[in-house]
């Protein structure tokens, strides 16, 4: 019989206070099996671990039970204390008596009981444990980035930095994402453009990042490592080899549509680049909009092209890529005008969203700069700012706070009154939030030089009549109902993933949270993980966040890129759950119930294979399995079995 | 189709050109509307009561005697019945604990109640499932280009579990109206409240609103307002005579039952209409159009 040892922790008071310690010493000392007990204060500390080590070596033992605190937070210490004494680190158990023992009773005598029962079950476990080797897996060391935004432009350069190759997607024309529609920055006020271009030419420059704009992810499968990807070049209709970037065909173009780029305030051409430092600054043909392809006439591009560039039997095409890990920074959308009714459901001119302003605000938008009123074009005297549009409503719309139109609003209403200094700016706030370094200055900033208005209330309603916009609102520490016949009215509207993602994360076979967000693999602690390995968030997808965020965001998730591709090879968990050919009818359940697609019907042989790789030792197909053959490594039918009867008796 | 109908007080006073030009038009659909027995209020003027379980009595009894009927649905005509009724069925069903009380509570009672048993339908609902098409139908005379105002206040929109419609666009009434040929303008108070109760007490209130309301209709075109509840329409139709009473320059507005414009564009007798119930004369208005 394997010789046991068992080590019993304090946790200081946390597990003493309520479990009598040396009560369970001395009821443990004659289980069958347990070879050595003995309790000390803090068993994860230096002497604690040095302990357990001795009396290994000093007793023989085969296997150690540390009872004491969760597994997710020290097991590993164990194991790898116990690994350095001379035994199989999968030999050594964990006896959680603190989180599901003595944090949660309040009679000293039945938790006692308890911790009895849970330590003498994960002997029995113990009893039956193998030794294990973790998996061996190799490691494509090419880094995929999904989205073409500040975080994906910050997650890609960084990995790159690192000396990785790293292959930019991106499915719109041109990188740059929403910071490139910006004006000024807070709470400094730096010209968006001014510090975003620089890192967009550096990502077109390096020889270590491919970019794929116009392109999207298709499909993917695989593993940490070892990723599989298929990835969709939409037609372009130009010749990016011969594309010089001239720009002659789109100022020949005859063909107008509203521009998305500048939120439908100015046009662009069916042939265009995004803007003008659009990287990479070669146009596309807006296929729903050329003349050629809506008529079969026209073809004016490639008559003016000097390089015979256009080619409009150019199709779409599909690369298929090998990568190590996968980086999602695709970002968010505004959530649309047309779901607020009560705001005019996006139907009155003059109320606009912010991104729209800030097309206005900025120098190289469709009005110069210049802040006009939409539907006739004068300058706006009386402005309306109105935030949590759809943000924390959780009724009607989103629970969320969006996190960064506090600020944007103040910054819009800075700027504003500095372009319109006799103007009047208000701002209806549920609360204003400024927590962000030099956040809460610029506020007061705001709200006292600018002398812009903060009403702390709700509108209820906005309609036009005589031209204006009529805002009803309350102004809840007056008490008073506030009317006022606004100009121009600009909703901070909440920010959303952006449209699609769900298609994305059934690609990826990641997780994302009820309002879309994607989910990270711990809130605190792993906040750059998707809960699949190999798989990183940044940026707004994960949650709403502002442009230091991001970076900073972007900058951990390439951190844990460089860290995979820094190791020769990636070790796996052994605690895979595997197939008894024996037993295993071929009868597909366990394929079915696998949340990682691990586990693969092989039709010739009629029984399930498993791609260890994939495993992440869920158990699923173990409980779904009729027959017995999907037994997990260490928690196998038997110990399951014992462990239970061990509690019951 | 026979459905449970639930008239409340109102339709039997105030509101009789209500109930008169509804029953009619549902016929032409043969809808028979069979009106429960021994009826009592509702309860809304109750639901102002702190004791939160007595004031679900009355519109309970109600469910009971429309459970008792066999008929699945309830109809009602009047918004603020349609408003307590459904929203003690959903009390009821929420919560269970109290239902036992209130159960074990009404001796009389035979039958035990759930709050899933009775589908309340309101008298807007039950036309738009009858669908624009037929209701075309059934017309024989011309609106000739009516310029209408929908009124919804709030009792058929708010809260949201009971809501009809979209609470801040709502349709519903317009898509009839427009489908029978009126142009429906747009009014930026159709989903306001008409300040309800405040009539009692604070009369300057509902003044002040009724004036905001009538005068926005008559900017945006309307020549008349058009509505489904018997509050909004004393609040604004009584109302705006006494506006006119204290300011001469006051313009005022017809306001109808969206079922009397209906009935009288089916043909069906003008006299049901009652129009000496109105304090703002439509009838100059009807004329006009040829209505009457």
């Amino acid at each position: 019989m394997k010789k046991i040892g068992v080590f019993v922790c304090h946790c200081g008071i946390n597990i003493a206070s309520m479990v009598d310690i040396p009560a369970v010493v001395v009821e443990l000392k004659n289980y069958p099996g347990v070879a050595h007990i003995e309790d000390y204060k803090y068993m994860c500390s230096q002497p604690g671990q040095d302990l357990i080590k001795k009396r290994i070596k000093e007793k023989e033992l085969d296997g150690v039970v540390i009872a004491a605190c969760s597994p997710n937070l020290h097991e590993e210490t164990f194991r790898k204390a116990s690994k350095s004494a001379g035994i199989n680190p999968y030999m050594c158990e964990i006896a959680n008596i603190r989180e599901q023992c003595s944090w949660v009773h309040t009679d000293k005598k039945i938790a006692t009981q308890k911790a009895i029962k849970i330590i003498r079950s994960i002997i029995e476990k113990t009893k039956y444990d193998e030794e294990l080797k973790p998996i061996e897996i190799p490691i494509t060391k090419k880094a995929l980035v999904i989205g073409g935004g500040i975080a994906g432009i910050q997650t890609a350069l960084n990995i790159a930095n690192s000396g990785f190759k790293v292959i930019l997607v991106e499915k719109s024309p041109s990188i740059g994402g929403k910071m490139a529609q910006l004006s000024e920055t807070f709470p400094t006020l730096d010209c968006s453009q001014c510090i975003l271009t620089p890192k967009m030419v550096e990502v077109a420059q390096h020889k270590k990042i491919q970019l794929m704009t116009y392109s999207e992810v298709e499909d993917v499968s695989g593993f940490v490592g070892n990723f599989k990807v298929k990835i969709k070049k939409k037609a372009s209709y130009v010749d990016f080899d011969k594309c010089t970037g001239c720009g002659i065909c789109t100022e020949k173009c005859p063909s107008k549509t509203p521009s998305e780029f500048n939120e439908q305030l100015g046009k662009r051409k069916a042939i265009y680049t995004p803007f003008p430092q659009a990287v990479p600054n070669k146009p596309v043909i807006d296929k729903d909009n050329c003349i050629y392809f809506k008529t079969g006439k026209c073809k004016i591009c490639e008559k003016v092209c000097p390089f015979d560039a256009i080619d409009f039997q150019q199709k779409e095409e599909i690369v298929t890529l090998e990568v190590g890990t996968i980086t999602v920074a695709t970002g968010y959308d505004l959530y649309e005008k047309a779901n607020m009714e009560e705001y005019g459901g996006g139907k009155i001119k003059d109320v606009i969203d912010g991104l729209t302003f800030e097309r206005m605000l900025s120098a190289s938008g469709s009005t110069d700069g210049e802040i006009v009123r939409p539907s006739n074009g004068e300058t706006p005297k009386e402005v309306v700012f109105i935030k949590c549009v759809g943000s924390r409503d959780p009724e009607n719309h989103y629970p969320y706070c969006s996190k960064i139109c506090c600020m944007y609003s103040a910054k819009h209403a800075m700027l504003y009154k500095h372009r319109v200094p006799d103007g009047q700016a208000y701002i209806f706030y549920m609360d204003v939030r400024t927590a962000g370094k030099g956040y809460e200055e610029f506020y007061q900033r705001v709200a006292e030089e600018d002398k812009v208005i903060y009403l702390r209330g709700k509108v209820s309603k906005l309609y036009s009549e005589d031209g204006k916009v009529v805002v009803n609102g309350v102004d809840t520490l007056s008490g008073e109902n506030i009317e006022i016949n606004a100009d121009l009215v600009v909703l901070a509207t909440a920010i959303r993933p952006s449209v699609g993602i769900e298609k994305l994360v059934n690609i990826l076979k990641i997780q994302m949270d009820k309002n879309g967000f994607l989910t990270e693999a711990h809130p605190k602690l792993r906040p750059v993980e998707s809960l699949s390995a190999g798989i990183f968030l940044a940026g707004c997808a994960q949650a709403p966040k502002d442009i230091p965020d991001t970076v900073t965001q972007a900058s951990a998730a390439a951190s844990m890129v460089s860290t995979i591709f820094s190791r020769k090879k990636l070790y796996h968990d052994p605690l895979t759950a595997g197939v008894d050919e024996d037993l295993c009818s071929g009868c597909n359940i366990c394929v079915g119930v696998c949340p990682y697609d691990a586990r693969e019907l092989n039709s010739e042989k009629g029984v399930v294979e498993v791609n260890e790789g994939l495993c992440e030792g869920c158990g699923a197909c173990s409980s779904a399995c009729p027959s017995g053959a999907a037994q997990q490594n260490n928690f196998t039918d038997n110990q399951l079995n014992r462990m239970i009867r061990t509690i019951l008796s | 189709m026979e459905i449970s109908y639930y008239p409340g007080c109102t339709l039997k006073e105030d509101a009789k050109n209500l109930e008169n030009t509804t029953l009619p038009l549902l016929e032409l659909f043969n809808i028979q509307a069979k009106e429960l027995e021994n009826w009592y209020c509702c309860g809304v003027s109750f639901s102002q009561s702190s004791d939160n379980l007595m004031q679900q009595l009355a519109p309970i009894r109600t469910l009971i005697k429309a459970k008792e009927s066999g008929r699945k649905r309830l109809l009602t005509l009047c918004d603020m019945c349609y408003n307590t009724l459904k929203r003690s069925a959903l009390f009821l069903l929420n919560d269970e604990e109290k239902r036992e009380i209130i159960n074990d509570f009404m001796d009389r009672e035979e039958t035990i109640i759930k709050g899933d048993e009775i589908e309340i339908v309101h008298i807007l609902s039950l036309l738009k499932e009858i669908g624009t098409e037929k209701i075309k139908e059934k017309i024989v005379k011309n609106a000739n280009g009516l310029k209408v105002a929908t009124y919804y206040g709030c009792m058929t929109l708010r809260p949201k579990e009971i809501a009809i419609d979209n609470s801040d666009n709502p349709q519903i009434m317009d898509d009839i109206l427009k489908a029978v040929g009126c142009e429906s303008i747009s009014f930026p108070f159709r989903n306001e409240c008409c300040t309800s109760y405040q009539i009692v007490n604070e009369p300057d209130i509902v003044k002040s609103q009724t004036r905001k309301i009538v005068n926005s209709a008559i900017k945006n075109g309307a020549e008349a307002i058009i509505l489904s509840c018997p509050l909004c329409h004393y609040n604004i139709d009584a109302v705006q005579k006494e506006i006119k009473e204290e300011d001469e320059s006051f313009t005022t507005l017809p306001v109808l039952y969206f079922t009397q414009l209906l009935s009288l564009m089916m043909g069906i007798d003008p006299s049901l209409n009652d129009f000496s119930l109105h304090h703002i004369n439509p009838k100059p208005l009807l004329k006009e159009k040829k209505l009457i």
